[in-house]
Formats: C-alpha cells, structure tokens, sequence
C-alpha cells in the first residue's frame, strides 16, 4: 500500500469515523472535519503536477487478486491528475459551502457527509485506476452514493423517484460496461488500461471491437447524462445543492467524459466512434439547450445546461478521435478538439460550479427557485448578481471569459471537421458545426433569461415565503466567489493552464502520436482576427438577443409551456410496465404454498440431473472397490432407517422428536465407525443441544395432526420425494465410481502431507478448519453469528400493541 | 459399504422431502434437520469410506482418510444447527402470532 | 423446560460436581483440538452443554447471577478475536489469516508448541458458546 492507495481508501476510513464526530462533536459544524480531507488530498496531487507537466506518469501497484490479473494499480498521468484535482478541489470548496448550506442543528449531517465521503474516495478511484475491474467497482460506488445523496431528504417522493432513475440508468451503464470490460479482456487477456492501449492491435482487429465499444459508450453515456439517457439529472437536483455543484456538474457526471477520454487510444481512429460520440454529444447539446430554455426552476436550467456541456465535451471528444486516424504529428486541426475538450472540461467546472452555488444562495435566502417568483435580487445581492453573472457570461460565451474561450475553440473544432474528408465527412460532416452553433444560441438565451428573471426586473417579496430577504453570510459566497475569480482568471490568463493542465492530459488521451519528450503545441488566443468563429459568436450573440426579445410572443406557445422531456414517458410506462409484467409473473407462480414451491423445485432439480446424466452417460456403479461392511454395520444401519421412515407417521411431537434425536445419535455413531472422531464429537454435542432446543420450542407449540390429504395428492408428494431419493443414490453412487474409476489425486493428500510441517498441527481436519480454509471458518462462525441474532430478534423485537406485523 | 450408504443417504432425502411437502411447519423443520444429515453422510460416502485412519498424524497410520470432507461437514453441522434454529425459532414466533402451524392457513393474501 | 425456581437439591449438587469436570473436559478438547480430536466448535459446543445443565438444575436467576457476562457480547468479542488474529499476521505482510507456530520449553510442562492457530479457534470457540447460548435462552426467556 502506498500512500497513493491511502489517499484513495482514506475519504472511505474517514466516513467511517464521520458519525462519531457527528456524535461527539456536536458544538462544531462536521463539515468542518470533513473539510479538512479534501483539501490535504488536493495538496497533495497537486505534488504531482511538476512530474505530470514534464511528461512523465506515476504508477503505483497493490495486488488485490492477481491469479485473475485484477490489481490495485493506480495510475496517474495528465488526465487523471486533472479529475484528481477537479475532484478534492471542487470537494474542499463544495464541502466548504456546504457547512453553511446544511443547518448543524437540523439536517443529519452524518448522514450527508459519510455519503458524499464515499462518493470522493470512489470517484479518486474512477480516475486513478489503471485496472478496469477496479475501475468498474469504484464505478458503481458512485452511482450508489450518488442515489443516496439525490435522496438525502428521503421524506419528498420526488427525492425517491430521482435517486431511483438516476440509480437504474447509470447501474445499467454500469453493467453493460462491465460487459465491455470482459469483451475486452477476451481480446487482449489483460484487465490493465495500459496493456491494452499496447496491444491495441489485438482489439481492432477482433470481431468483438464493435460491441465491446458500444457497451463501454453505454456505460459512459448513461453515466455523463448523454441523449437519451439524460432524463436522470434533472430529477437528480432533488439532492441538497452542495452534491447538484459537486456530483451532478463537477465530478461525477464528468466520469463518463473521463471514461471516453481514456478509452480515445482503444477505440479512437475509427469511423463508429468518431460518429456514434460526436453525435450523440452534439444531439445532447442541442436538446439539453433548447430544453433548458423552457424550464422555470433555477436548478432545472442549471441540469439542462449541465446536460448540454456535457454533450459539447462528449462531442469534442469524439471529433478529436480523428487524430489517431491521422497519427499526424502535431496539427493543430486534428488536436484543436482534444484541447477545447480538456480546456472546457476545466472551466465548465469552475462555471458551473459556482452557478449551481448561487442559484443554491437564492433558493436558501429566498426560499424558492420559480424564476417565475423571483426578481430585481441584483440590489439586495449584489455579491450573488456579480458571481452569477461572471457565471452565466463565461457559459453563454461572452469575452473575456473563460466560456468564450473555449467555446471558440469548440467552434473551431467544429468547423475543422469539414475539411478532414475522412468517414464520409464531406457529405455530413456539416451538421456538426451547424448544430453546434444553433445550440449555442439557445445556450446563450437560457443564460440570459436565468439572469435577467432572477436578478433584474421587480422584487415580488409577496409570492416569496421568507419575509427578509438579504444578502447570504460571508462563507457561504466564499466558495463561488473563489470559483467565479477562477473563471475570470483562466479567460485573462488561459495559458497558466496550457503546459500544466491541458497538454499532460492531451498526451493522456492521444498516446503515441507525439514522439517522446515531444509536446503538443497548446497556446490560446484570445483574438484570432475576423475569422468564421467570431463571426458565429456573434451571430449567436445577436440571434439570442432577438430571441430573448421576442420572449414574450412565443412563450406562449405549447413547446415553451411543456416542462418535461419525453423521455420521461419512455422510462416511466417501461418502470411500469416492468413492474406490471413482475407482478403478473409473480401472481401465477407464487401461490404462497410451501408445498407448491417444494414441487417446482423438486421436479425440477430431478429433472435437470436425471437429463444431464442420462446425456452423458454418467451412470456408473463400482462395485471392485467398496470397503467391507462389518456385520455391526447392519444393525446401526437398520436402527437408522427404521427411526428415519418413522418420522413421517409420527403424531406425537414429542416422539418424533426423539426419534430424530435418535437419527443423529446413530449419524455419530457412524461417523465414529468411519474414521471421523472430530465429526462423531460434534454431532453429538450439536444433536444434544438440538434435542433441548426442539423440546423447548415444542413445549409452546401444538400437537402435530395427522395429514388429512386425498390419496392423489399424498400419491404425487410420494412420486416425488421417492424419485428424488433415488436420484441421490444414484448421483452418490456415481460420485464414488467416478472417484474410484479415474485416479485423480484428491487434494486432500496436500494437507496430509503439510498439516505438520506448515501448521505444527497433528488433527488434520482442525489445522484445515483453523489455518489452510481459516477464512471459511471464519465465515461459518459469522454465520451462527447472524443466526443467533436473528434469533434474538425474533423473539426480542416486536411490535407494540395489535400491529400487523 | 458405500453401496449401502448410497441407498440409506437415498432414504434420508426421500423422507425429508415428503416431510418437506406436509403441511405442518414442524415436520418441515424435522425434514430439514433430517436432510442435512443426508448431505452431510453423502459428503463423506463420495470421497469413499474408511480408506485409512482417522486424519490424526499422531496415530502414524499408512493412510488416512480423507479429512477435507471432514472438514468441510464439520463446518456443515454447525451451519445446520444455526439454520435448525433459526428455523424452530421462526415456526415458534409464527405460531405465536397467527396461532396456526399449518402452512396452508399461514398463505398470505392474493393483493400481497 | 420452565426455568422457575426448581427444589432438586440432590441434583443442584450433584450437578456442582459434575459441570465441573464437563467444563474441564471442554476446555481440554478445546486446547487439545490442533493435535487430537477437538478444537474450538467441540469444546465450544461442549461448553455450551455445560451451562446448559447448570440452567436445568438451578433457575435462571442464580445462573445470570454466576456467570456475570452476556453471550451475545461474548459472540462479538469471539468474532474480534478471529479477526483480529486473521490481521495480526497483515500487518507482518502476510496474507490474512496466516499462522505461526513454534515450539518452547517451559517449567513443568516441558516443551511445549504454541500456534496463533489457537487465537482464532478460541475466537470460533467463543462464538459457539455465545450463539448456541444466545439462540437457546431468547427461546427460554420468552414466557409470554
């Protein structure tokens, strides 16, 4: 374990000791322990930063399962130091926000901050991983802290139902991804990112590379809330708005644009990718804007957006996958993508983060976030109106911001597809940039509508709840004053971030095509001259603009009135429609009777067996190498069978109780005879203590009744059992024939052979118990454990008074 | 004798499925404790019987037999005396509570 | 079994003596386990037993009153000590739940071979005594 790996499990030992804090240290608000965390980790990632920027990358090895080649490898280069240090720094200041967001007296902070621990220790682990098994388990933790956190306030249904449809879509991503995985183990034999991006060859020329890159895009696009599975974040801002900024804009959201980025080198340079993510991307640009346009709640605005940027660096992405197909050195027509991907991915989190902070200032100051109720708040917030803004102008692209940088070079990118006249671009190709831009006139007219009906305009202090409405206290603007200075930093100054952030991450992503201690050329501009791109800025800006002005005529209209995405019919007649399908099933086979399970099992279980073995012949009887039968031997065995058979036709709980307590007695009698003393003792103290437990239980229960059943149904119950039985002889039978038959080597004979010498023991059958198989035992014990508690519950916990239980 | 406890280990299932399938929850439990002494005699008789001495290196033997059935059926018992009373337990609080030990009485409702 | 106040003074007695040696014997099997037949289910299960009669000749109160500890903390206390055992041996960079043993001469008993093996069984053997406790007295207690 190095201290790389501690830095992943620590957010996890932290959760752990998070309620006792919450417990003990009730005066101090836990947020501030909490805070402490992130913010040693980011200081240390940022250790790393000079060794990333000079190009070279840190690989830190735990073995965790390696007969199946699953490590604890963890992996930093330019991308995943820049999630790490996305994730605690976003984390320090979300944290931060947080402690003035959530009341100490009133919420259950534990609660909130163990959830949000284990989604910071998962999503470290999303992005340091090398190993894709241990990728995909941190994976799927964040989806279940994810849910968690939607439904921290688990009294509003709607909590539930967006904790649940965010669960079920991302899980399923989830799944199918793991399928991926495995189809990409299949190619290459390694469940290592690096290995496989070595031995890329085995993956493009397998069969198996169309599916394994579909199933992998799943994963990534239910996860990055891409069209159509972007249904899940808007519903998902039920969550407390500390984990909207943090999880559903910053990190965790960005975990798919991770995944594609990292994928780029397996699959990047064929034409399915280039397609399928670019246009996905620039589908859910679009929609996500032109949805955003008609939502009234702030945060709605804010998901939608959130869905659409997503869609823009998804989109990015996949047009700069071209760059393998190229495999030309250091063009900046090829590369442009990747950059504005990387350059956008950072300053989307400083943006948005601190939009999603603000409208959570609003909604905590005012008490709703109905732009409809809200207006002229720029007086009474002036730090708010001011952070918004700088917000909102970098998202709609307006100079000198850092959004209008990027964007630029998103157009740029855009537009550069035309010109590639690869995988049939010259036809198509066009709809990118054109999309691309009417996007961004309804991203630019969303922004400006969440300004203006918020801030602008009259105070309506009479539809507001809250009586006074003021400015919000100082440390809750701490956090988005810091992210909106970052923001105006990165639009003046964009080049800090060039050789320390984006190029690292960018030889991340297109491995191989630079030579060694080469690097991509990564300057931006802020003026590039009259070209297209600024002539589309300002198009979009002027489009806008009318758009916003002519407001008031098509707000009318069906399309702005109508809220919710059709998607939502789509997932919530198929939720239903499954449940209704579950329950019709359930209804015809579960009758309730134990008995009819019984027989659907038994049937079935002889069936399958009887099937199988007459398939392959198995039957065997092997008479040559049976052990004698000593003639004492009939009499225990006649006693058992008689006592056994007798159980049945017993009424008398008492007597059948005996005669069971006889059946063991005699089970260790045989064990005795056949060389088990370990086995005989137990069975015999076990069966001692079951009698007492059985005469105990049956003093309070009711005499047993004879069975009053017609002979047909006694006939089948008869049929069956019997048939069973037999079927076990059989199997038992073939069992030793085949074991006497073919001279495999039991294992056994290592313990024989190691019991003394590796464990200093002499009872073979103890040493396995408590050294070679410790951990089963260790299991078993949990689970008398787990029984004895069950049991004590049983009887200990019940309900007060005539509850139904 | 491997034959013989094949046919005996064939009785033990037979009986405790068709107390499996009676009605009363009591026999069900007695067929449960009777079935695990069916699997637990059925692991020993397939590695085959008495090829040695007991798995005790201080007796010195030639050949042992084969102690890792063992193990794994001594871990069996206890495991079937946990569920043996877990089970008693459940029938004890069931009876309490619906005052019936007949499993068709005990059907939960159809809008369940 | 009622575990009301019984009036068996010759088996009270006798049974004084008895569990007594049953005890003995348990912890006997218990400590002889690695070598011979025993081992921690056997004696714990033995144990178990032990008290068992002791619960059928006194009544409840005067036993509650002679072992002074509860059987459901003592399954806890068990399951820590198996794992703790299981730990030790990681924090020696040895995978969990390896064993060491070795051999020591001591006064009176002569040499003597001591095993962490022991550690974890006598965690098995106090989960057995406290869940075969346990489950047996929730169902003895409960006179409603």
């Amino acid at each position: 374990m190095t201290v790389l790996h501690w830095a992943i499990i620590s957010p996890f030992l932290l959760a752990i000791l998070v309620p006792f804090l919450y417990k003990y240290g009730r005066k101090i608000h836990t947020g501030w322990f909490v805070l402490l965390l992130p913010l040693a980790l980011f200081i240390y990632f940022l250790t790393f930063l000079p060794r990333s920027s000079a190009g070279e990358v840190v690989l830190r090895t735990v073995p965790w399962v390696p007969s199946l080649g699953i490590n604890f490898d963890l992996y930093i280069d330019g991308l995943s130091l820049l999630f790490a240090l996305l994730i605690t720094g976003i984390g320090t200041l979300v944290i931060l926000y947080s402690v003035y967001y959530l009341s100490k007296t009133k919420e259950k902070l534990n609660n909130f901050y163990v959830y949000l621990l284990l989604f910071m220790g998962a999503m470290l682990g999303v992005v340091l991983s090398d190993n894709i098994i241990v990728l995909y388990v941190f994976w799927e933790i964040t989806s279940v802290s994810s849910a968690l956190l939607i439904s921290y306030w688990y009294q509003r249904e709607k909590s539930i139902y967006g904790a649940q449809k965010s669960m079920y879509i991302t899980v399923f991503g989830g799944l199918s991804m793991l399928g991926g995985f495995s189809l990409l183990y299949t190619m290459t034999g390694t469940f290592s990112i690096r290995e496989i991006i070595a031995n890329i060859d085995l993956v493009t020329t397998s069969s198996l590379f169309l599916p394994a890159m579909i199933l992998i895009l799943f994963g990534a696009f239910t996860k990055s809330a891409q069209f159509p599975f972007h249904i899940w974040l808007p519903d998902a801002m039920e969550a407390p708005t500390p984990v909207s900024a943090y999880l559903h804009s910053a990190t965790m959201v960005k975990a798919g644009i991770y995944l594609v980025a990292r994928f780029t080198p397996v699959f990047g340079g064929s034409p399915e990718w280039f397609w399928i993510v670019s246009l996905t991307g620039i589908v859910t640009l679009i929609w996500g804007s032109v949805s955003a346009v008609r939502q009234k709640d702030l945060k709605s605005i804010l998901a939608f957006s959130t869905v659409s940027q997503l869609g823009m660096i998804m989109s990015l992405l996949g047009v700069g996958s071209v760059a393998y197909y190229f495999y030309d050195g250091d063009n900046a027509l090829y590369t442009t993508a990747i950059l504005a991907a990387v350059f956008h991915l950072i300053n989307h989190a400083t943006f948005k983060g601190s939009l999603f902070m603000t409208a959570g200032i609003i909604d905590h100051e005012t008490g709703t976030r109905d732009i409809r109720q809200l207006g002229g708040l720029m007086t009474i917030m002036p730090i708010t109106a001011t952070v918004s803004f700088i917000g909102l102008a970098s998202m709609a692209g307006l100079p000198p911001f850092n959004g209008f940088l990027s964007k630029e070079l998103f157009f740029t990118a855009m537009v550069n597809v035309t010109e590639y006249g690869i995988f049939s671009v010259e036809t198509w190709g066009f709809i990118l940039p054109v999309l691309a831009w009417v996007a961004s006139i309804f991203t630019f007219l969303y922004c400006t509508i969440l300004f203006v009906k918020t801030f602008t305009g009259r105070f309506q202090p009479e539809k507001l709840s809250v009586k006074h409405v003021h400015e919000a206290p100082f440390g809750m603007l701490v956090s988005p004053a810091i992210l909106g200075l970052l923001v105006v930093i990165f639009g003046l100054f964009p080049n800090v971030l060039a050789y320390t952030f984006i190029e690292p991450a960018m030889q991340a992503i297109l491995p191989g095509i630079m030579e060694p201690g080469q690097q991509f050329k990564v300057h931006i501009y802020h003026w590039h001259g009259f070209n297209l791109e600024l002539w589309m800025t300002i198009g979009v800006i002027v489009l806008g603009a009318i758009l916003f002005i002519t407001m008031k005529k098509w707000s009318q209209s069906r399309f702005y009135r109508k809220e919710r995405d059709i998607f939502n019919y789509v997932y919530d007649s198929g939720y239903d429609g499954l449940i209704k399908g579950s329950q019709l099933i359930t209804r015809v086979q579960m009758t309730g009777r134990l008995r009819d399970y019984f027989v659907y099992m038994c049937a079935f279980i002889v069936f399958l067996i009887i099937y199988t073995m007459i398939r392959y012949d198995a039957f065997s009887i092997n008479t040559a190498n049976v052990s004698p039968i000593e003639p004492f031997m009939w009499f225990v065995v006649i006693a058992f069978v008689v006592s056994i058979i007798s159980v049945p036709f017993i009424n008398n709980r008492m007597t059948a109780v005996v005669m069971t307590g006889v059946a063991g007695y005699l089970v260790a009698l045989m064990f005795t005879i056949f060389r088990a003393p370990d086995l005989a003792l137990t069975q015999l103290l076990v069966e001692t203590v079951s009698v007492i437990l059985f005469m105990l239980v049956f003093y309070h229960l009711p005499e047993l009744r004879k069975e009053k059943k017609k002979p047909a149904f006694k006939l089948v119950n008869l049929i069956i059992s019997v048939a069973f039985g037999v079927m076990i002889t059989l199997v038992s039978l073939s069992a030793f024939a085949f074991g006497s038959e073919t001279n495999f080597t039991s294992i056994s004979q290592y313990f024989i052979e190691n019991s003394k010498v590796l464990a200093g023991g002499y009872n073979i059958v103890n040493v396995i118990l408590v050294d070679f198989r410790g951990l089963d035992t260790m299991l078993e014990i949990l689970v008398l454990a787990i029984a004895a508690i069950g049991v004590v519950s049983l009887i200990k916990l019940r309900f007060k008074g005539s509850e139904d239980v | 004798m491997e034959v013989l406890m094949s046919v005996v280990i064939g009785i033990i299932f037979s009986v405790s499925i068709y107390l499996f399938l009676s009605k009363s929850i009591i026999r069900v439990i007695l067929g449960s404790l009777l079935i695990s002494h069916g699997v637990h005699l059925l692991l020993i008789t397939m590695s085959g019987l008495q090829r040695g001495g007991p798995p005790l290196l201080g007796l010195e033997a030639e050949a042992y037999t084969d102690p890792l059935p063992q193990a794994l059926v001594l871990t069996a018992i206890v495991i079937s005396f946990g569920v043996t009373a877990f089970l008693l337990v459940m029938a004890y609080r069931t009876f309490k509570e619906h005052k019936t030990d007949n499993l068709e009485e005990l059907r939960g409702s159809a809008d369940e | 079994m009622k575990l009301q106040k019984p009036n068996d003074v010759m088996l009270q007695v006798s049974m004084r003596v008895i569990t007594l040696f049953i005890f003995a014997f348990s912890f006997y099997l218990f400590l002889a386990g690695h070598n011979n037949p025993g081992g921690g289910f056997i004696g714990g299960l033995m144990t178990a037993s032990a008290i068992l009669v002791l619960y059928l000749a006194f009544d409840m109160k005067t036993i509650t009153k002679a072992i002074p500890f509860s059987f459901t903390t003592m399954i806890g206390v068990g399951l820590l000590i198996a794992v703790a055992t299981g730990i030790m041996s990681m924090l020696f960079g040895y995978p969990f739940l390896t064993h060491f043993f070795d051999y020591f001469l001591f006064p009176l008993f002569g040499e003597v071979e001591l095993t962490t093996a022991l550690f974890f069984d006598l965690g098995v053997y106090l989960v057995v005594v406290g869940a075969a406790m346990t489950i047996i007295l929730a169902i003895a207690e409960d006179d409603k």
